[in-house]
């Protein structure tokens, strides 16, 4: 068995004394471990690096081995980021959130979304939206998407600016008025698509409390885990460092 | 199956020998027939220092480091520079500073570094002793020598911020071409860092 594709690597351990056991998210094929010979070496040190876009050959006798996998890099993330807090903490989320989706699964859509955030790693007034809509794209991804297309109540599709936390759809303001304490906010930006342009501190804050409830309710919580900890980190920053963005 | 070459005490000997970093089953038994060989001169005296350092280590309260004092020998040591701080990972770091014998300061040892992976937040690393070190009034810098990885790269951040409200200067390693690299074969993180790094003649 033998196959090729490109990936972002999600976690590496040390396997014995020279060996490393990396994940990799790869298009085609998933969330995907293999076994990387001399992987603690000085010369692959650099590139098995948390949130490297890499080329990966993957190889085993059987399909269900643990393979072992050749290494590439494309594009360094975790050295670009390693200097802006910023970056790197988003960096990290994206690689301990993305290793949610289920193994040998493939994501190509999720995959795609993912290296378009991580294009813009660098610009701090662009990528935290980006990754908020890659939340509800993990999400969907994963079965538990968001339906924000009409009105719950009304059918509408006019005004939504509330998604209810139980069924995960939107709900418009009329309708959710009497109900607007608990209801999660739904930000413009998420319902209208335009992740880049005027999106508020507050707009940001909303689309983390949404996404972050569904995925602690229906995909944390079921398995006895909760939001890591990087995530909140991530938030804190982005929200309060945003001078870019409109209070 | 494999044959067993000696008594149960000399295979459990090779065992643990074996599960020594950079020793395998083979190596270990090697060192084990080594030790049987010179029972007086090396045997014996390795189960005794062996013995010694398991009844008298102890973490230092102060920093971190393992020694057979607390306070370590190095926090006691008055020769130090005792404004400067250097923060790192793990024991070995600190024993390789020592070793280069590059920086005459005291250290903190923090034990490991921030890792979501491995849910190890900031209540796992020995962070509030450095930022009460840190509050005294005579230390002036703390250098967080960690290392240039994502992970010690997020811890080092997260450090950073945990001591802005102190009155003492952060500062890191710097970042670049190791002593020896050439161009050609260094990664293109390094070589990032490097550019960035860069520093008029």
């Amino acid at each position: 068995m033998q196959w090729s594709d490109e990936g972002l690597i999600l976690s590496v351990r040390p396997h014995g004394e020279t060996a490393a056991i990396v994940e990799v998210l790869t298009a085609k094929h998933g969330r995907h471990a293999g076994l990387v010979y001399g992987g603690r070496s000085r010369r692959m040190r650099p590139v098995l690096q948390t949130g490297n876009h890499v080329d990966v050959t993957w190889k085993a006798r059987l399909a269900d081995q643990l393979g072992h996998i050749a290494v590439e890099l494309r594009r360094g993330y975790g050295a670009e980021a390693m200097s802006d807090a910023k970056a790197l903490a988003g960096l990290s989320t994206i690689t301990t959130m993305a290793r949610l989706l289920p193994e040998r699964d493939p994501a190509p859509n999720l995959y795609e979304i993912t290296m378009f955030v991580l294009s813009f790693i660098d610009d701090p007034s662009v990528w935290p939206a980006l990754y908020a809509r890659w939340e509800l794209s993990l999400l969907d991804e994963l079965g538990f998407g968001l339906d924000l297309s009409q009105c719950a109540s009304t059918g509408s599709n006019d005004n939504l600016i509330y998604v209810s936390p139980r069924s995960g759809r939107a709900v418009s303001a009329s309708a959710g008025e009497p109900y607007r304490d608990k209801l999660l906010q739904l930000p413009s930006f998420i319902r209208d698509g335009n992740a880049a342009a005027g999106v508020t501190a507050q707009d940001l804050k909303d689309a983390f409390i949404l996404a972050g409830h569904f995925l602690e309710a229906r995909v944390l919580t079921p398995a006895g885990e909760t939001l890591p900890d990087v995530r909140a980190r991530m938030i804190e920053l982005v929200t309060r460092g945003s001078d870019h963005l409109r209070q | 199956m494999a044959r067993k070459i000696a008594g149960p005490e000399i295979e459990r000997l090779i065992q643990l020998l074996g599960r020594l970093p950079g020793l395998g089953h083979r190596s270990a038994r090697k060192a084990a027939l080594a030790l049987v060989k010179r029972r007086d001169e090396l045997l014996l005296p390795l189960a005794a220092a062996l013995g010694d350092a398991a009844e008298k280590l102890r973490e230092c309260g102060n920093c971190g480091n393992i020694d057979t004092l607390d306070p370590c020998s190095i926090c006691r040591d008055e020769r130090r520079d005792r404004s400067l701080i250097v923060v790192v990972e793990e024991i070995g770091d600190l024993w390789a500073l020592e070793r280069a014998a590059v920086i005459n300061s005291r250290y903190h040892v923090l034990g490991g570094h921030l890792s979501p992976l491995d849910g190890i937040g900031p209540d796992r690393l020995n962070i509030p002793k450095l930022i009460e070190r840190a509050r005294d009034p005579i230390v002036s810098e703390v250098l967080l020598a960690l290392s240039s990885t994502v992970e010690g790269a997020s811890t080092a951040h997260y450090l950073r911020e945990a001591l802005s409200s102190i009155e003492v200067s952060v500062s890191e390693l710097a970042k670049g071409v190791p002593v020896g690299g050439e161009l050609d074969y260094l990664d293109e993180g390094t070589l990032s860092a490097a550019i960035k790094s860069r520093r008029r003649m």
